[in-house]
């Protein structure tokens, strides 16, 4: 069999396995009056068909939030890593205090962030946008100074200007590195704003999102619905984790190592 | 620059790093128009450092450097470096590589392409233009490095041992095509190097340094006749020269004692 029909036939075996596994342990390991606890993937199939108009308006708030936090957290990272690659001095300076914002708990911050903006899409923004950052400045300072040291020179013994040099030669050099923190940040951000919204978001007039569900499915013992809240959630972080890595391969494949063919 | 006065003067010429013990001390050497000279010697003996002060990377500590009859940084425009590894942008073909130095420069974009394009051919890389980095074998990056440095237009080439990761039969293929580029255009050259093989078949002269602190010992002169084909390395009178200067490097490195 060709290794490609294998590639594609083995992650849809593999699946199958799980959900076979999945209906012994639900029948032959739990007790009767246990099972409730681990509802059947049928039952949860269908109790995401009959939610489906609250799930998805739920998605489109929570995806709304994730985008804003993320695209922003992306946008504003990169503008400080392109400072904070400038002088050790002022990563020394800096990097206490980035610490600090990845290190408040989210719980301590919802409280402040609805006094500060109100609950609702401003804050869960805001939760998400913190929750990205950090690995997206992180990654990105680190890919803008660890250019090739040779190349600079060369550069330097051309006559290139600051700026040449910084988005001729620092910024395409970091790349992979940017791509590595965007990838990070991408799988963080649904996450951050479900988990925003559950703390800060607002219930009122359909802007729930999916965070508001989990609270109310989790209040109301609708196990099944639960269940379809987290597997709408993994969809969510497919598909932001996905076009990152699309995103990634358009820019690097040509000419980057990690997209090298082995036989090559 | 005219003829008579020197390419590159170095006059008691001392480099050190910081407090560290000097890399340099004494150096006095003098480079004409058109010369090819190679600098041999044991590792640490600071020729790569030299080529570093020609080039204005790096300030003398001591002594008078000349490039051009000026200090070194400002006559960078008719300099170019081949550094030891081919130093490509990876994320550009082959072409934009080679356009990259020009583009620094502002160069107007059909002068560059002009220029590349003679770089190009000059290397024999026409065919493989529009290839990125990690597609070409290592003697076909250095070529690329080498046309990078050609579209410069330079009066100084400064060669930091190009060709010391290659396999010989590579090395002595590019070796030859350097000395067919040099015949078409003019340039002065310091070329770093640890074969003395290599020294012998491309110089007009060879300065042989020793390390701590790194001081040039021998200068040789290489009087064979040039155009120089593999059957150069066949005439007993650059047997002879590579045996010599052999010998000289060999009392050198005895001499010198290792750190390590």
């Amino acid at each position: 069999m060709s290794r490609r029909a294998l590639s594609f036939l083995l992650p849809v075996l593999a699946g199958a396995f799980f959900i076979g596994l999945w209906y012994v342990v639900r029948l032959q390991v739990i007790a009767a009056d246990q099972r409730f606890l681990l509802p059947a993937p049928d039952a949860i199939l269908r109790a995401m068909g009959e939610r489906a108009p609250m799930l998805w308006s739920a998605t489109l708030n929570t995806a709304t939030g994730a985008l804003l936090g993320f695209g922003g957290a992306v946008a504003l990272s990169f503008t400080l890593a392109l400072g904070l690659s400038l002088s050790p001095l002022v990563r020394a300076s800096f990097y206490p205090y980035l610490m600090v914002l990845q290190l408040t708990p989210v719980i301590v911050l919802a409280p402040i962030l609805i006094l500060w903006v109100g609950p609702g899409l401003k804050s869960v923004v805001i939760i998400t946008f913190l929750i990205c950052f950090f690995p997206l400045v992180v990654n990105t300072t680190q890919g803008l100074i660890s250019t090739d040291r040779n190349l600079v020179d060369l550069f330097r013994m051309s006559r290139a200007s600051r700026l040449q040099e910084i988005f001729l030669l620092r910024v395409p050099s970091a790349l992979p590195y940017f791509f590595t923190g965007l990838r990070i940040a991408a799988t963080l951000a649904p996450i951050g704003a479900i988990v925003g919204d559950a703390y800060a978001g607002n219930s009122g007039g359909g802007q729930g999102g999916l965070g508001f569900l989990t609270i109310i499915f989790s209040a109301q013992f609708q196990l099944p619905a639960l269940f379809a809240t987290a597997a709408v959630s993994c969809l969510l972080g497919f598909v932001f984790a996905g076009a990152v890595v699309g995103l990634s391969w358009l820019a690097l494949r040509q000419w980057h190592d990690s997209y090298q063919r082995k036989d090559l | 620059m005219s003829a008579s006065s020197p390419v590159v003067e170095f006059t008691d010429v001392a480099k050190r790093f910081g407090d560290a013990p000097p890399v340099l001390s004494g150096i006095t050497l003098c480079a004409q128009s058109n010369e090819f000279i190679s600098l041999i010697g044991p590792s640490g003996c600071g020729k790569s450092t030299l080529l570093r002060l020609i080039a204005g990377l790096s300030p003398v500590s001591g002594g008078k450097l000349l490039v051009g009859g000026r200090p070194p940084a400002q006559e960078a425009s008719d300099l170019a470096f081949v550094f030891q590894e081919p130093t490509l942008l990876p994320w550009l073909t082959v072409r934009r590589n080679i356009e990259v130095m020009l583009r620094l420069r502002h160069t107007p974009a059909d002068r560059r392409r002009a220029l590349a394009d003679e770089a190009l051919s000059l290397v024999r890389l026409t065919s493989l233009a529009t290839h990125y980095p990690r597609q070409l074998s290592g003697g076909q990056k250095m070529r690329v490095s080498i046309a990078r440095a050609l579209t410069l237009e330079p009066k100084l080439l400064l060669l930091d041992e190009p060709f010391g990761a290659l396999d010989e039969m590579t090395r002595d293929h590019l070796n030859e095509e350097l000395l067919a580029i040099r015949e078409r255009q003019r340039w002065t050259a310091f070329f770093v190097t640890h074969s003395v093989a290599e020294a012998v078949f491309l110089s007009t002269r060879i300065a042989v340094l020793a390390a701590n602190p790194g001081h040039i010992v021998h200068e040789v002169p290489v009087d064979l006749p040039y155009p120089r084909t593999p059957e150069t390395r066949l005439s007993p009178a650059y047997q002879t020269l590579v045996a010599k200067v052999s010998l000289l490097l060999r009392s050198v490195e005895v001499s010198t004692p290792h750190a390590a």
